[in-house]
């Protein structure tokens, strides 16, 4: 079970907190202008890639924030934890 | 018991408490310290089981975690029986009663033993190829093939004993207490950090603590001795705590673990009484130190499986730990030098040392010279070929090996014997460092698995780390600990230690037999009767991947999950196909490392604790209305109220009658409430909803329909404008948490430029629901102030009030298409105001009704509930609900995806009314629907979402999904059942006042 680093409560277990998928997918400002396959692209698609990986996590037991991670898949290391709205600390 | 099985000078076993047992319904003698193994061994009993698949006779064969065969059920109580326990972890106690498994009638006359005979017949995956045709079979010879196989009986009735869950935070968690686990201890406790040791046995020391030989001292005492004061100064060490009879059982990312501790296994029964039984502890730990030792390998040869086969590790422990010989006459067979250790034990405690047999050509190491100075006999380059005895061991017979070692040579020696010790070397115990993550390499030179890479904060030392010999281990371990701890420990630095070294190492995976592989019987798993056989023939059948060998031979797979069979599987398929072992790799090494108890699993979470109970606030004056409740998630709802001993249906009947006909009165309590306050709130609501909010006056509310990114319908509820900036949204019961979060997520991370603030205010009012003709009547009484008239108080809108000067908030909403009122009041008020209303009603006959009147009721109406007659693949269009989707919004969840290509197609499955061609006849939820009956393979067309037998218009109503349900209004379809077909007809969703009168009736 990880230890998460809550970036507004620090460092708590992993069962306070959900999984939200990959992060800095932005919803379309004007949807309407999309194609099928390029609104199928926003809503379907995601990586899942094996290694370092952007992730989006919710303290939900806790804060009830919603924060950005750098994980790696691989080996379940997390790297760094950022605010939403920030760039993510490591390329 | 058999005295003279018994050495009397032993220091470990308390020889004046006897204990008395039972097995197999005899009454037995042990002493206090005994395991049930060592006390059955004792008593001159090998014989404890019978073998999974051909029912062999098996015995006593280790004495750890890892014993595959002495697998036993515990106590008689239809609650506290428990199967698999391992006779070897199993501490006796006054009263203990076990018996054998897997038998029947009797472990000593097994009807099943007729399996060994056909034995040839039963080869690797037998039932898979055997019960495959014809399918329809299996349904018979599963209840066969069940009612052979297992081991033990599961208990039946709920189990008495107390669990309990307990969490720990440590520095450092030093697991195994042998010496290299209480050097590691010992050394961080006296550096300041808070260390935790656990060892699964009763007491420290490992195997260490019982070896009294001249090869193996330190400072010129014996090394168990020197351990014993070891273990003497580790009490007065203050940062440590010592958990014994605790045994790991997982190791997860991020240093947590899981540990058993046994509380009262081992007590007598009276002592056990209203005790905590087991104690599953979760242990975050900065830093973990393994030190987990290794475990002697068997031996694979023919007939290698008898009661009397012993690992001569464990013949050791028997006659040095616990004073009990496993034979008068023992023979020992060995491919390295520890069987010497036990040899000169049995030799030093009176036991006739029949031979050594070894696989290596000559040795001379320290322990083998002082093995031959005592006169032991040694067959060098030698194997055992066969062993004889059914029930138990009784001679085995030695061939010469061959200079290649893959056959054997020369004449046949036959030797009698009462025990054969087996030692094929050692496997490090590297389960927990893999289950951790950690990547294992393999060392040629003695075919072992060692932890090579991890990403945790952790080592491995002693034995788990491939150190075998004394000095190696202490002197490595002193090394890797100082560093893993940045400490400098000088006390283990300048011992004198004396230790026999191996000098030749020779590993033969599978022995050579004078006959050929197919005659004999090799086993490799002894627990689920896999042979070397098995394995081969796997290999021949095609299997190459190690995972795909161990599922088809279930070689591994057993309770012990193959600690004593998977380095000789492995072996033996590199071998075969010619590969080299370290490249084929392990199989995974999945927790718990031994079998947990279910108990210990769940902890104090049973029975009410098992999940979070919500109960409105008007709960006990359901229960005194003698209620029957239903679950929606965690909250018990109000099923219906039954009065004379009428049923359900009875009771749903009068309760949905009363309802239309006069008034009735539903706790809505429980429907999510969430209060949303903020400058942009009706932008929010603009954007979640897929109608248009920005025009909602102050005290109107408005029904919302929320849909996912995907355009399918995800929850509905009204909604209310309290005030400027204010409103409240009610969810559906079951989605609550779920909408909130969502909302908070949108908020959170696509608009937080919106000025809105989300608060979940479910649990902070009681919603009382009066609706029916007379609910007018019924609010005027209790809130005599408030003017009802439609043109004050409208349909769909909200008004402030006060009950006995308690402030509460009235909507004029309907979820039964009646005249209907809800009443939201702080929930300590909320059960007053519904006796209020109730004695207020009680002239009109006001009806308590449950959660399956008010889907009657709504069902009438056509009304859907989000979940049952939606299931994520229903956009608002296939509910026809078209009209509650704005065409004017630019945009709002879900918006872009309502025409995808696939959501407007127009086939569909389509949201429609059925009635029965009999109107008595009442469709089952769930049931297919299909155009024609004639044809087969038939399409089926959808299915019945909601169904009910409508008092109010005297027939049977459902609603139902429909392929191009729309177009097919009027149509005939059917609705196939078991026993027969019921003709039904597509008809709108809307089944009682269409033109929605009754609203303000």
């Amino acid at each position: 079970m990880f230890l998460i680093n809550c970036p507004y409560c620090g460092e708590r277990d992993q069962s306070e907190f959900t999984a939200g998928g990959e992060a800095h997918i932005v919803r379309p400002k004007q949807p309407t202008e999309l194609s099928d396959d390029q609104w199928a692209e926003f809503l379907f698609m995601r990586k899942n890639i094996k290694g370092v990986q952007l992730e989006r996590w919710n303290h939900a037991h806790g804060c009830r924030k919603w924060f950005n991670m750098v994980r790696d898949t691989s080996n379940d290391k997390i790297h760094a934890v950022y605010k939403m709205g920030e760039k993510p600390p490591i390329k | 018991m058999s005295k003279n099985l018994r050495i009397t000078n032993n220091k470990f076993i308390d020889q004046t408490s006897r204990i008395s047992f039972k097995f197999d319904g005899k009454t037995l003698y042990g002493f206090k310290g005994d395991t049930l193994a060592s006390a059955l061994l004792a008593n001159n009993i090998h014989l404890v089981g019978r073998s999974f698949k051909y029912h062999r006779p098996r015995g006593i064969m280790a004495c750890g975690s890892e014993e595959p065969n002495a697998i036993v059920q515990v106590g008689n109580d239809a609650s506290m029986t428990e199967p698999n326990t391992r006779a070897t972890e199993i501490e006796l106690y006054e009263g203990l009663e076990a018996s054998s498994q897997n038998c029947w009638p009797s472990v000593n006359f097994d009807i099943g033993a007729i399996n060994n005979f056909f034995s040839p017949l039963i080869p690797a995956a037998f039932y898979y190829k055997t019960f495959m045709w014809p399918a329809n079979f299996w349904k018979l010879y599963e209840y066969f093939i069940r009612k052979s196989a297992g081991l033990g009986k599961s208990p039946t009735e709920p189990d008495k004993d107390i669990y309990d869950h307990r969490y720990l935070h440590c520095d450092v968690l030093v697991v195994g207490g042998g010496v290299s686990g209480i050097m590691a201890a010992k050394t961080a406790a006296k550096n300041k950090l808070n260390t935790v040791l656990i060892d699964d046995k009763n007491i420290l020391g490992g195997t260490t603590l019982f070896q009294k030989n001249e090869c193996f001292k330190i400072n010129n005492s014996y090394s168990s001795d020197w351990l014993k004061k070891e273990i003497e100064t580790l009490n007065s060490l203050k940062n440590l705590t010592i958990k014994t009879r605790t045994s790991l059982a997982a190791y997860h990312s991020y240093n947590y673990l899981l540990a058993r501790e046994n509380l009262t296994d081992h007590l007598c029964l009276n002592e056990k009484k209203d005790k905590i039984r087991q104690r599953l502890w979760k242990i975050r730990a900065k830093k973990v130190v393994i030190a987990t030792g290794a475990m002697e390998r068997p031996l694979i040869f023919n007939n290698n499986d008898r009661p009397g086969i012993i690992l001569s590790s464990s013949i050791k422990k028997y006659i040095d730990y616990y004073g009990v010989k496993c034979g008068q006459k023992v023979s020992l067979f060995t491919n390295n030098d520890s069987a010497y250790e036990t040899a000169i034990s049995l030799n030093n405690n009176g036991v006739i040392v029949n031979s050594v047999i070894d696989i290596r050509d000559k040795t001379n190491s320290l322990i083998v010279k002082q093995a031959e100075k005592l006169g032991i006999k040694i067959h060098w380059k030698s194997s055992v070929v066969n062993t004889n005895g059914y029930k138990k061991i009784n001679s085995i017979e030695i061939m010469k090996l061959s200079d290649n070692g893959t056959a054997v040579v020369g004449k046949k020696i036959k030797e009698e014997c009462d025990c054969l010790a087996i030692s094929g070397g050692w496997t490090p115990r590297v389960h927990l460092f893999t289950q951790s993550g950690g990547k294992l390499k393999f060392r040629n030179e003695d075919n072992v698995f060692l932890p090579d890479k991890t990403d945790l904060d952790q080592i491995s030392i002693g034995s788990c780390n491939g150190d075998f010999e004394l000095d190696e281990v202490i002197e490595n371990s002193v090394n890797l600990i100082n560093k893993f701890l940045k400490v400098n420990n000088n006390d283990y630095v300048n011992l004198e230690i004396i230790s026999s070294k191996e000098i030749d190492k020779k590993n033969i995976w599978l022995l050579p037999s004078d006959k050929p592989l197919g005659k004999t019987k090799p086993f490799l798993d002894f627990q689920n009767d896999s042979t070397a056989n098995d394995v081969k023939l796997a290999l021949r059948e095609g299997f190459k991947s190690i995972e795909h060998v161990k599922r088809y031979t279930t070689t591994g797979m057993a309770t012990d999950q193959g600690k004593l069979s998977n380095m000789h599987a492995l072996g033996i398929i590199a071998e075969t196909a010619g590969v080299k072992m370290g490249e084929l790799g392990t199989t995974t090494f999945r927790p718990p490392y031994t079998p947990l108890t279910f108990g210990a699993i769940v902890g104090r979470n049973i029975g009410e604790f098992f999940d979070i109970t919500r109960r409105t606030p008007m709960h006990d004056w359901h229960v005194e209305k003698k209620a029957e409740f239903e679950n929606v998630g965690q909250w018990k709802r109000a099923w219906y109220y039954p009065i004379n001993n009428e049923n359900m249906n009875e009771a749903v009947q009068r309760e949905s009658k009363a309802a239309r006909d006069s008034a009735g009165i539903l706790d809505a309590s429980t429907l999510g409430k969430i209060d949303i306050q903020g400058s942009d709130t009706s932008e929010f609501l603009n954007r979640v909803y897929t109608n248009a909010w920005s025009k909602l006056e102050i005290g109107k509310c408005r029904y919302g329909l929320m849909l996912n990114e995907d355009g399918m319908v995800y929850d509905d509820g009204v909604t209310t404008r309290l005030s400027e900036n204010h409103y409240l949204m009610t969810t559906t019961t079951g989605g609550a948490a779920n909408v909130l979060s969502k909302l908070e997520d949108y908020l959170q991370t696509e608009w937080p430029e919106l000025d809105v603030y989300l608060t979940s205010v479910t649990d902070h009012y009681g919603t009382v629901s009066i609706c029916g003709p007379n609910s007018k009547k019924i609010l005027s009484k209790v809130i005599p102030d408030l003017d009802l008239s439609d043109k004050e108080f409208p349909h769909m809108s909200f008004k402030n009030a006060l009950i006995d000067n308690i402030k509460c908030r009235v909507m004029r909403i309907s979820f039964t298409g009646e005249h209907s009122y809800e009443i939201n009041i702080q929930s300590s008020y909320a059960k007053s105001v519904w006796e209020k209303c109730f004695d207020a009603g009680k002239e009109f006959n006001i009806t308590p009704y449950g959660t399956e009147t008010m889907h009657l009721l709504r069902a009438e109406k056509g009304f859907i509930i989000a979940g049952q007659d939606t299931d994520g693949t229903m956009t608002p269009v296939d509910l026809q609900m078209d009209w509650i989707i704005s065409k004017k919004k630019y945009d709002f969840i879900g918006k872009r995806s309502l025409y995808r290509s696939d959501t407007i197609r127009e086939d569909r499955k389509q949201l429609v009314g059925l009635l029965t061609e009999d109107p008595k006849e009442i469709l089952e939820e769930g049931a297919q629907i299909v155009a024609e009956t004639n044809k087969q393979p038939i399409e089926m067309l959808g299915h019945v979402t909601s169904s009910y037998f409508s008092p109010n218009l005297n027939k049977s109503i459902a609603l139902a999904v429909v392929k191009n349900g729309k177009k097919l209004k009027g149509q005939k379809m059917f609705v196939p059942m078991k026993d027969k077909t019921i003709s039904v007809t597509i008809t709108d969703t809307v089944f009682l006042d269409k033109e929605n009168k009754r609203l303000n009736a």
